[in-house]
């Protein structure tokens, strides 16, 4: 009875979404990402199959995702909106939605149930961290290190309190130049339980304990700005030992065969998805609804694994991750959410880090600047 | 009575001299193999010792200098390898001519007899001083050269690349840009912008100079500063400023819009240089045609535009690159449909470190080098043609 019921009701939303689609919707998106391997994969997954049913509809990429927030207020400001879809970080997500510049939605009524017909929120379930937010992937930020370096003696590290010991594994790392997550790591390794870490972060002994900590290092780090800092720093070695995006690693390694190898402790979980600007015409939100509905359903979320390792954001996709499209190799040993990846792994606060940010932020960037 | 002036230098000057120019190159030696100091040391004792011993046991200098040259081409190899050895070949000329340039005296040859001494040191400092500035300009250009070559997808001087193995470099970067629509797209949307902006800057720029330099206009000065401006505010002003004004006037995003920008940035830089063309115009040229009966557009077209043509170019020219460069202002005022190539390229560095961009630069570098070569010989042409008829 329920099967019979949610096939009704698919029919009748892709019904409804048939006979709208030839008067009503806009010819044109333009869709904002990040640009390099990620955009590729969006592409691959969801915008070609979908021009391939919507031949009329032409899309047009914007890899302004880094300054989104920035951006969509300028927009807002001069009244001139120009995006249709904007992929955004989880706290990014939150930040527009608070400022009511990006549009709330029911996540049931305008995506897609999964194939079994849990309804979308509850397939995507904590992954919805704001009423903005459709989520796409959870992707983590963790180490790669060179597997060729002679004075660590045969060593390879396997835990994060490796990135601070200076002994064992002498050369250059590369660190994210913003608080996030370098705080969280240097007072784990500072003796702090994972659980309490947010609690001591939030004190103005435990901020100076955790700077304390990565003063140990920090003549021996280069601090990255854009995700392709640390792979070109690897491939170059400049530095030994390194954090990013799992899937620029990924890249690194399986892609383009450098001795890099990935060490997963201690990862630190981050989201990715998108937004809809508020504000957009009737006919250009009827076009990002309909997109909307086809990209975020549980086959393509599945299919973009096949690109890049980042972990499809529903339940229902796991299940579906094969392999890479190109080099054949089995994707799931390298989602970070890979079971024997996810060990030790922790998802950054960002409910927490909304909070302390701009006072963080000024602190650890005088703390740089000593 | 000649004086004699190249005579043979004592080795108590010319072995310290050697020792120091063999010490400065040690320093990069030293530093590539991680010990600067030994390399600034070995440099100097080497090199002074080579000095000692040309000057004085094996005063030979045909022989001398073969023995440098293959010397060092066997010190660079065993250091460095292949690419080392060519580097030694090319310190071992240098140090085998200058041992002897400084030895026999060789360098007052072509000055002035009464130099002091002082004189003679400035006169070759002031030339080093020179060459280093070029250096220090032209090596970033020079070195991304290479690497757009590379058959890796890093900014990384592979260890292939360095022993000149062909499997080090490929053609696959270029092949990107031909064949990738990103990229085809970003040239389209230079290639349609840059010229349009020039026509615009060099049509306003040209008669706003003319008429500025008339001196019955009221408010010159004002208005000249006015017109100048986009040149002074920081660009990121008038861009922010732009994009909010646009906005309002629905040009953002537009194509007409970006090019609109570009003529604003590029109408100064065709009033400088048409205004100080104007500045050796004789403007009873003008009213002696006027005499004749032509009227003042016939005046301009025929006897204003050819004397000034050269100051139009060079400000196109100008205007040209401006728009063909130009990153901040596209990127507030265009809209992703509008993507130069400039901005792919900022892109490309921020969000993918690909060698692309660098077979990109190369190419751009060749299109620029091209054009300001042709540029010169068309003005070299007109100087010689002006030169040969007569007034």
């Amino acid at each position: 009875m329920k099967m019979t019921k949610t096939l009704l009701a698919t029919t009748a939303l892709s019904v409804a979404a048939g006979a709208a689609s030839a008067q009503d919707m806009a010819d044109e998106m333009t869709i904002v990402s990040w640009g390099g391997a990620y955009q590729e994969s969006q592409v691959k997954a969801y915008v070609e199959p979908y021009i391939a049913n919507n031949p009329d509809v032409s899309v047009t990429w914007d890899e302004s995702s880094a300054e989104a927030v920035a951006k969509l207020r300028a927009q807002n400001e001069a009244g001139n909106l120009t995006w249709d879809l904007v992929d955004v970080t989880a706290a990014d997500a939150m930040r527009l939605c608070d400022e009511g510049l990006a549009m709330e939605v029911d996540h049931d009524e305008i995506l897609a149930p999964a194939p079994d017909g849990t309804p979308a929120s509850e397939d995507f379930g904590d992954m919805i961290v704001s009423d903005c937010f459709i989520p796409q992937i959870a992707y983590s930020y963790t180490f790669g290190y060179r597997t060729d370096v002679d004075a660590w003696n045969g060593n390879t590290p396997d835990e994060i309190c490796d990135v601070f010991d200076l002994e064992t594994f002498p050369g250059k790392r590369s660190l994210e130049q913003r608080p996030h997550n370098n705080m969280e790591w240097a007072l784990m390794c500072d003796g702090v339980p994972q659980e309490d870490v947010y609690d001591v972060l939030e004190t103005p002994e435990g901020q100076d304990r955790a700077l304390a900590k990565l003063d140990t290092i920090k003549d021996e780090v280069v601090w990255w700005t854009s995700g392709a800092d640390t792979p070109q720093l690897l491939a170059d070695k400049e530095v030994v030992f390194g954090s990013t995006y799992n899937g620029r690693l990924f890249s690194l390694i399986e892609e383009q065969d450098q001795p890099v190898a990935m060490m997963w402790d201690a990862q630190s979980y981050d989201l990715d998805g998108w937004i809809i600007p508020e504000g957009l015409e009737e006919d250009k939100l009827a076009r990002v609804l309909d997109f909307l509905y086809f990209a975020t359903d549980t086959q393509r979320l599945a299919d973009q694994a096949k690109y890049i390792s980042y972990g499809p954001a529903r339940q229902s996709s796991a299940p579906l991750v094969g392999e890479h499209a190109e080099l054949g190799i089995d994707m799931a040993p390298h989602m970070p959410t890979n079971p024997e990846n996810a060990s030790n792994a922790f998802v950054m606060n960002y409910v927490w880090w909304a909070d302390y940010r701009d006072d963080l932020d000024s602190k650890f960037q005088s703390w740089l600047a000593r | 009575m000649t004086i004699n002036i190249t005579e043979p230098k004592p080795v108590s000057f010319v072995v310290p001299v050697v020792a120091a120019a063999g010490a400065f190159l040690g320093i990069f030696v030293g530093t590539a193999h991680d010990n600067t100091l030994l390399g600034l040391l070995g440099g100097a004792v080497i090199t002074g010792l080579l000095a000692l011993i040309f000057l004085t046991i094996f005063r030979r200098e045909r022989e001398a200098r073969w023995i440098s040259v293959a010397g060092f081409a066997v010190i660079g190899y065993l250091l460095g390898g292949l690419p080392g050895g060519v580097i030694g070949i090319a310190a071992g000329w240098f140090f085998g001519w200058f041992i002897f340039w400084l030895g026999e005296g060789r360098y007052r040859a072509k000055l002035a007899p009464y130099y002091t001494p002082m004189q003679v040191l400035w006169h070759f400092s002031f030339r080093v001083i020179c060459g280093m500035i070029f250096f220090f300009l032209i090596t970033p250009i020079v070195v991304v050269m290479p690497l757009s070559f590379n058959a890796e997808n890093f900014f990384t001087f592979t260890p292939e690349m360095l022993r000149f193995a062909p499997e080090g470099y490929s053609l696959k970067h270029y092949e990107d840009f031909f064949t990738n629509s990103d990229w085809q797209q970003a040239l389209w949307n230079s290639l349609s912008i840059a010229p349009a902006a020039t026509l615009l800057s060099v049509g306003f720029g040209t008669l706003a100079a003319i008429g500025l330099s008339s001196e019955h206009v009221p408010f010159r000065r004002p208005i000249m500063a006015i017109l100048i401006s986009p040149m002074i505010v920081p660009l990121i002003i008038s861009a922010a400023g732009m994009y909010f004004f646009y906005s309002r006037i629905g040009l953002q995003g537009t194509y007409l819009g970006v090019v609109l920008a570009h003529a604003a940035l590029g109408v100064p830089f065709v009033i400088i240089t048409v205004t100080a063309t104007l500045v050796g115009f004789d403007r009873s040229l003008t009213r002696a045609a006027a005499n004749m009966g032509a009227n003042p557009v016939t005046t301009f077209f025929r006897v204003q535009m050819p004397l000034i043509l050269p100051g139009v170019i060079s400000g196109g020219l100008f205007a040209f690159i401006t728009s063909f460069d130009e990153v901040v202002v596209v990127l507030f005022v265009g809209s992703a449909g509008q993507k130069t190539l400039p901005w792919q390229m900022f892109i490309g560095l921020r969000e993918q470190i690909s060698p692309t961009i660098l077979a990109v630069a190369t190419i751009l570098v060749g299109i620029s080098i091209l054009l300001l070569t042709t540029v010169e010989l068309l003005r070299r042409r007109s100087e010689r043609l002006r030169g040969m008829s007569p007034g």
